[in-house]
């Protein structure tokens, strides 16, 4: 396992150094004075990139424990992101502090324990009854269903599907043992560069919008270039997975899919809620959840994929 | 020994603080019109819970923060000996007799010696925490008097947003909601201008600060 999160790491290392050259001359050339707000952003993105790949980077290092505790305090700032949009009034008050202190240490301790019998069910059974008991007491109607409905919501997406990352490492896969974390590189890195690859061949060549009033950036021409070039990317990353090229490539097309549409269905939300980002923490990006969002869809079909075929 | 003990157990307070601050609310700050550069002002800001004043010096640059008191009631922050280290050594309040028993110095007149010494400071003009609908109340006249005594230094609106959501009354957990703080122009009274008329100019300065929904769908005062 060692050699080959090495391997991966060095690519990724490779891939941010050419990044911030480019950032470099474009800053340069284009944005001398720090006028030009495109390449101000792109550098300051390329920045937190670095900051991610490198927390990343420690909490593989650190096995299952690490992994385990840096997506239970990305899913903490996300439901804190999530909350601030809500109609969550005083009456939530307990539903909220029980959904941020007890919840997401429970859920992640469950998933750290490899307890798939409660873990894949505690937030949408157990989570969807008590919040509304709770709320409840407090005898306040106004917004009632909304108000819980919002609460579950942000439950699902924050922390429930977030968990599904570090959960990948208690799959237990023949032939595959102690390899987890590749498992999460393999998703991670598919995601992202998806991503990136739909901005970057959105930007080249993107003429038709895809859905203009949910995200005006996005294209067409981008979708398609950044889902199959993404695929690529998950065929030739095959040696870090159980899978065979192929089948990798299956994986990270449907990754790549779930990925894009997630953004969508967040950036509804946002729209909805007369917000550009979802928060302000990270430089460029925006909040967590704009960084996460395609992430969250995308992991657990990636984790009960993986799971009914190849455990 | 004791002063560099104490001076080192407030330093860690005031570091502990801060962090949590920071992990509940993920605090931002927006200089719209103001710069965050050292010099006397006085930072006015719409009070709703315990927690604003640990929110305004938590967003203000090290530099500004050593130098800037806020201006607090003495009967809260000297009843327990926890609540009296915190407010004389971490955020060396400027403490005001609220009850007006005993000698006292006008609070005005504290407020302008602090301000003599150098110090920033960090008021609530509204005199109470806001427990209405309304986004803000009517100022009691302590800035104007304030100003009417140091009118050479900048008055500057500071909204905060969110934090009663964090907090509400009664409640002792806090809620992790995103905060964002505004700064706004400084203010200054202006030769000719009477109480009334600089009250509610400050006023509908701090009032413009808030974001649209706080401003326009509640009742003005």
């Amino acid at each position: 396992m060692i050699p080959d999160l090495i391997v991966l790491l060095a690519w990724i290392g490779g891939l941010l150094v050419v990044a911030t050259l480019i950032g470099h001359v474009l800053q340069r050339r284009l944005s001398p004075d720090g006028r030009n707000e495109g390449v101000e952003n792109l550098v300051a993105r390329i920045r937190a990139w670095w900051v991610m790949a490198i927390l990343i980077a420690l909490a593989f290092l650190a096995g299952r424990t690490g992994v385990v505790i840096l997506f239970a305090l990305c899913s903490f700032a996300a439901l804190r992101e999530f909350v601030t949009l809500t109609n969550a009034r005083r009456a939530d008050h307990w539903t909220l502090a029980i959904a941020f202190f007890v919840v997401i240490p429970l859920q992640y301790w469950l998933v750290w324990a490899g307890e798939y019998g409660i873990y894949s069910i505690f937030i949408p059974v157990y989570a969807f009854l008590l919040g509304p008991i709770v709320s409840a007491l407090r005898c306040e109607t106004t917004n009632f269903l909304v108000r819980v409905a919002e609460i579950q919501w942000a439950l699902m997406i924050a922390v429930f599907c977030a968990s599904h990352v570090p959960a990948l490492l208690t799959l237990d896969i023949p032939g595959h043992e102690g390899r987890g974390v590749l498992l999460i590189a393999f998703l991670i890195v598919v995601v992202q560069m998806s991503d990136v690859l739909q901005y970057v061949w959105g930007k080249l060549i993107g003429r038709r919008r895809i859905a203009p009033r949910l995200s005006p950036s996005k294209t067409v021409e981008g979708f398609a270039g950044g889902v199959l070039s993404a695929t690529a990317i998950g065929a030739m990353l095959y040696w870090i997975t159980p899978f065979t090229p192929l089948q990798a490539a299956v994986m990270a097309f449907v990754i790549a899919i779930m990925g894009f549409f997630g953004g969508l269905v967040m950036s509804a939300i946002k729209r909805d809620r007369g917000v550009k980002d979802w928060g302000h923490t990270i430089e460029g990006h925006g909040g967590f959840i704009d960084r996460l969002d395609s992430v969250v869809f995308s992991a657990p079909i990636f984790f009960h994929l993986t799971r009914y075929w190849w455990t | 020994m004791r002063d560099t003990l104490t001076h080192l157990a407030a330093a860690a307070t005031a570091g502990a603080i801060e962090v949590l601050a920071r992990l509940v609310t993920a605090v931002r700050a927006d200089w719209d019109g103001v710069e965050p550069v050292p010099g006397r002002r006085v930072y006015y800001a719409n009070h709703c819970s315990n927690g604003d004043f640990v929110l305004i010096w938590t967003i203000l640059p090290h530099r500004l923060r050593r130098d800037v008191r806020p201006v607090a009631g003495a009967d809260y922050w000297l009843s327990s000996p926890l609540k009296r280290f915190i407010g004389r050594h971490v955020f060396n309040a400027v403490l005001i007799d609220r009850t007006g028993t005993g000698p006292r110095k006008a609070p005005v007149e504290q407020m302008a010696e602090a301000l003599d010494r150098g110090s920033s400071l960090i008021l609530f003009p509204e005199g109470t925490r806001n427990l209405t609908e309304r986004p803000l109340l009517n100022f009691k006249s302590g800035l104007y008097h304030l100003a009417l005594a140091r009118p050479e230094v900048d008055l500057v609106p500071v909204w905060i947003e969110n934090l009663n959501r964090v907090m509400p009354k009664g409640e002792i957990v806090p809620i992790p909601l995103l905060c964002r703080v505004r700064l706004g122009a400084p203010v200054r009274l202006t030769p000719s201008e009477g109480k009334d008329a600089f009250l509610s100019r400050s006023r509908e300065a701090l009032l413009a600060l808030a974001p649209e929904t706080a401003s326009t769908s509640k009742t003005p005062a």
